[in-house]
């Protein structure tokens, strides 16, 4: 296990940089991260992000269907709210695991 | 895994020719899968694999009973072939599977058409199947983008780190 100092805080990171334990998390953390995966987080991702934490924390399995069935974003919104690979950027922004989903 | 020496894929090729319902999904989970890991994605179907993007029959997919020796009964012993041949036996495991797959968060196919063409993923009829199966445009389904020759298609699989692969 890794550490890294993001916005002045250090957290435990895996190896590809996704934090380890949810709870260390913070919204300047989340900026942070967001600018080095060339995101500006608006509120809607904010909404978004604070809905992903609440499943992960809950112990439900993230997909990008069941972002989509949110009621914040459809999946066509959530793929331009983290181009490329939402699901990865997304849940590393959150401060959650990578998910482990093919769906 | 990281091997210094890799460099990540681009984009990725699907050709579906077979319309049962393993064969559309292995597709379906490789085309969005990429569409996921921000690869680029094209999504080519042809022959019996038409069945998969055509209004009338994406919803009735079905597996086959009859020689698929990993058929198993639930619980693990052989489907014995006999059984695949009576009516409505089919039907009943399709959607036994259909169930189960939809257990796993795993969508119907238009709905996962859908979900392929929102992140960018294109999908498109063959041309020589449309014709031999005297299907139009409209009997598609909306996330069709065109229908094209195989040699239009090739033309979209060029550049480097690109995969063409035929399921």
């Amino acid at each position: 296990m890794a550490t890294k100092t993001i916005a002045g805080i250090s957290v435990d990171v895996s190896g590809e940089g996704y934090m380890n334990d949810p709870s260390q998390w913070t919204k300047e953390i989340a900026t942070e991260i967001a600018k080095e995966e060339g995101i500006d987080l608006t509120e809607k991702h904010f909404e978004l992000i604070s809905w992903i934490r609440t499943k992960v924390m809950s112990g439900e399995a993230l997909t990008i269907r069941g972002i989509g069935k949110s009621g914040i974003v459809d999946i066509k919104e959530f793929y331009q709210l983290f181009p490329g690979a939402p699901l990865k950027k997304a849940t590393k922004i959150s401060g959650v695991p990578k998910p482990a989903s093919c769906i | 895994m990281e091997n210094k020496n890799e460099t990540p894929l681009k984009k990725v090729c699907l050709i579906c020719a077979k319309g049962s319902i393993e064969d559309v999904y292995a597709t379906l989970v490789m085309g969005n899968g990429a569409v996921m890991e921000g690869i680029e994605t094209k999504i080519f179907f042809t022959f019996f694999g038409l069945d998969a993007i055509t209004k009338k029959q994406m919803k009735k997919l079905h597996t086959s009973t009859l020689g698929n020796p990993a058929m198993r009964m639930p619980g693990g012993l052989p489907f014995p072939s006999i059984l695949g041949m009576l009516p409505g036996v089919e039907a009943g495991v399709s959607a036994m599977m259909k169930k189960q797959m939809e257990a796993l968060d795993m969508p119907p196919v238009d709905e996962f058409l859908d979900m392929i063409t929102a992140g960018g993923g294109e999908i498109y009829a063959c041309k020589l199947a449309v014709e031999m199966f005297k299907l139009k445009k409209e009997d598609f389904n909306e996330n069709v983008k065109d229908i094209i020759t195989i040699g239009d298609f090739y033309g979209m699989c060029g550049g480097e780190n690109t995969q063409v692969i035929f399921t």
